[in-house]
């Protein structure tokens, strides 16, 4: 029975890193560019629904409203003054960049909030379930993190094939120009990407919070390098890449964390993607890249 | 031809000369100042750190400039020296009582260390393009860190024992002891980096690149970099000299380990020191100093790593402008507006308006 716990934490872990990942492969997708403050934002919703419920007592459910709402905000922000003066310059401008709002962010965050680790309370109050006789228990975050990943993949490839904004975000990370001639407003598109990836990150932070609940400025620099791994190993820039990357790490990660060693299981999570990206250079999903002279 | 390659020769030459000559000043100018006491304590111990984060620029430099390809993973690099000679150090420094020969020992087994493991990752590595070829050096950098946190070694009369789980599980006799702990590291190690040294390796480092890169197989690398179908077609062996340059730059933040380890008294692998935070700092070095340009790298990790130290008067705010100041460098650097303001405002183009002027009213 233990194994198939385990399992089942690992693809609830796994669904968390996929919406996060999401929001990296889609602005990777159409900007070109590795956005490394992405993490940053998920630890910023952490603190805004911390703060929500545990100073004000507003609902939970309120709070995470709120923060989806202050990080889609935030992303937006960040995309205007930060990524957008830099929009045609070499990719590592606009990577080093990306690291320092990630640091203004993490700072932001220890001057505001301090530097001791803040205990998270759950935002989510549905009841644990247990099965065959209570030898098996799927907590209640669990329960909501799985389905609700499931939604937002269904919502999200939906809206990106069928709504015309969508059809756009497509035709730009095709490509640009040409994008531009068919009168697709490119600086609309990309900012309406970095409004859904980091409401995406707004997300994630309540529920991943909700399960490991030690909260601090840099809580969220590793799900966000782990999510990344996770869209690199779907193939960076595919939305169902993103969905088996982040489910197959997840996994992965609590398998190798309760059978192999809790110290080695960031090498070993690492170590698989080495490996995959040995026998697929561009990922599970990824597309070949052509080569021309 | 023969007069090109004459002044490729003497571009090399001249540029290792003023680099050499503009440490050596440096070097003097503090020694003097150490001397005087006009030296603040803080300034002191900065001084071996600005000589092994210049070491790491000018070496991460030859991978994303001059190889061109983007690595995150060059603090695993520097991890493997720094354990490596830490180890060698810490283990012999009762049988080799004079700390040159053991420090130089230590840097060579450090840099070969970091070059073995440099060549094995690069082979692996290299094959990957891009982003892709990014992310897979950040995860040899964190396994590298995480299986040293894992790592424990301890000598006995029986020799050296060697365990990934604990310290007793090392079954070491009464004698023995334990010189790497794990998740505690290696404590301990002499204190045998000084300045001198420092500056020294600084400077043989900037010539071992400056002289790869005006050399043949350095014009066979950023011919890679320029256009890798295009140089292939020319018979340029690619795996080979991406795997040369990627060696030696591994070699080098193995060196810069080495330094690192022997400067401190505890060395353990954190993610402060050899995470992927500290690579992306050197890159962050390279790219405000200017990609393969190497004074630059040297310039940059000196002035960053001063900034931090001199805005301390700030208190809780030193981060927050570090990193605003980060983010207005590279805007102010890229932004196509900047550049026209720049070109329209440089002191160059006044003094060529004034001197126009001149002319004209001549």
């Amino acid at each position: 029975m233990s194994f198939l716990s385990y399992l089942i934490k690992g693809i609830s872990l796994g669904s968390v890193y996929s919406i996060i990942a999401l929001g990296y492969t889609m602005v990777y997708g159409i900007a070109k560019m590795l956005n490394f403050a992405h993490g940053d934002i998920i630890m910023i919703g952490g603190f805004v629904i911390f703060t929500i419920t545990s100073t004000l007592g507003l609902n939970p459910f309120l709070a995470v409203l709120l923060s989806i709402l202050l990080c889609t905000l935030l992303g937006v922000v960040i995309e205007r003054i930060a990524y957008k003066p830099l929009r045609n310059a070499t990719s590592l401008a606009v990577l080093i960049t990306a690291i320092g709002v990630s640091y203004f962010l993490q700072n932001i965050a220890l001057l505001i909030f301090g530097a001791d680790t803040k205990s998270f309370t759950s935002v989510i109050t549905v009841p644990p379930l247990k099965l065959v006789g209570g030898n098996l228990a799927i907590s209640g975050e669990t329960l909501v993190t799985i389905p609700l990943c499931i939604i937002i993949m269904v919502a999200l490839t939906t809206f990106v094939k069928k709504s015309k904004t969508g059809r756009g975000m497509t035709a730009v990370s095709e490509d640009k120009e040409a994008a531009i001639l068919m009168g697709v407003n490119v600086n609309r598109t990309i900012t309406i990407t970095f409004a859904i990836g980091s409401a995406l990150a707004a997300v994630a932070s309540a529920l991943m919070f909700s399960s490991y609940p030690s909260l601090s400025s840099t809580s969220g620099a590793m799900p966000g390098i782990k999510a990344f791994v996770a869209a690199v190993f779907g193939g960076i820039g595919s939305i169902p890449g993103a969905m088996i990357g982040g489910i197959l790490l997840g996994v992965i990660e609590i398998l190798s964390r309760a059978y192999i060693s809790s110290q080695l299981a960031d090498a070993i999570v690492f170590f698989v993607l080495i490996l995959v990206l040995l026998v697929k250079p561009t990922g599970i999903l990824g597309k070949k890249i052509q080569e021309k002279v | 031809m023969k007069n090109t390659a004459k002044k490729q020769m003497s571009k090399s030459t001249r540029s290792n000369l003023i680099m050499t000559g503009a440490i050596v000043l440096v070097y003097i100018v503090s020694q003097i100042m150490i001397a005087g006491g006009a030296m603040s304590n803080l300034m002191k111990g900065l001084l071996v750190p600005l000589c092994y984060y210049s070491i790491l620029a000018v070496s991460l430099n030859l991978t994303v400039g001059i190889l061109g390809e983007l690595s995150l993973g060059h603090a695993g690099f520097m991890c493997i020296g720094a354990f490596t000679s830490a180890f060698f150090s810490k283990a012999t420094v009762s049988v080799i009582t004079n700390a040159g020969v053991r420090f130089t020992l230590a840097i060579l087994i450090g840099a070969c260390a970091a070059a073995l493991f440099g060549g094995l990752i690069g082979t692996v590595v290299l094959r990957l393009q891009g982003d892709y070829l990014a992310i897979v050096t950040l995860a040899f950098g964190e396994i590298i860190k995480n299986v040293v946190n894992a790592l424990f070694i301890g000598i006995d009369s029986n020799g050296i024992h060697f365990s990934m789980k604990d310290a007793m599980a090392l079954n070491l006799s009464e004698d023995g002891k334990i010189i790497v702990n794990g998740p505690r590291g290696i404590t301990g190690t002499p204190k045998d980096a000084t300045f001198t040294i420092a500056a020294l390796l600084l400077i043989l480092t900037f010539v071992i690149v400056t002289n790869l890169v005006n050399s043949r197989s350095g014009r066979a690398i950023m011919a890679i970099r320029d256009n890798r179908i295009a140089a292939e077609s020319v018979g340029i062996h690619i795996t080979k000299y991406k795997i040369l340059a990627f060696t030696i730059s591994a070699a080098l933040a193995g060196v810069a380990g080495v330094l690192y380890a022997h400067n401190i008294s505890t060395l353990i692998a954190a993610p402060k020191n050899f995470g992927y935070n500290m690579s992306i700092m050197i890159l962050v070095f390279v790219v405000l100093g200017g990609i393969g340009n190497l004074k630059g790298s040297v310039i940059a990790a000196v002035v960053l790593t001063m900034l931090p130290e001199y805005l301390r008067f700030m208190q809780d705010y030193r981060m927050l402008i570090y990193a605003v100041i980060l983010i207005v460098m590279m805007i102010f650097n890229w932004n196509p507006k900047c550049i026209t303001w720049r070109k329209n405002h440089s002191l160059q183009g006044y003094f060529a308006r004034l001197t126009k002027k001149t002319k004209k009213e001549a």
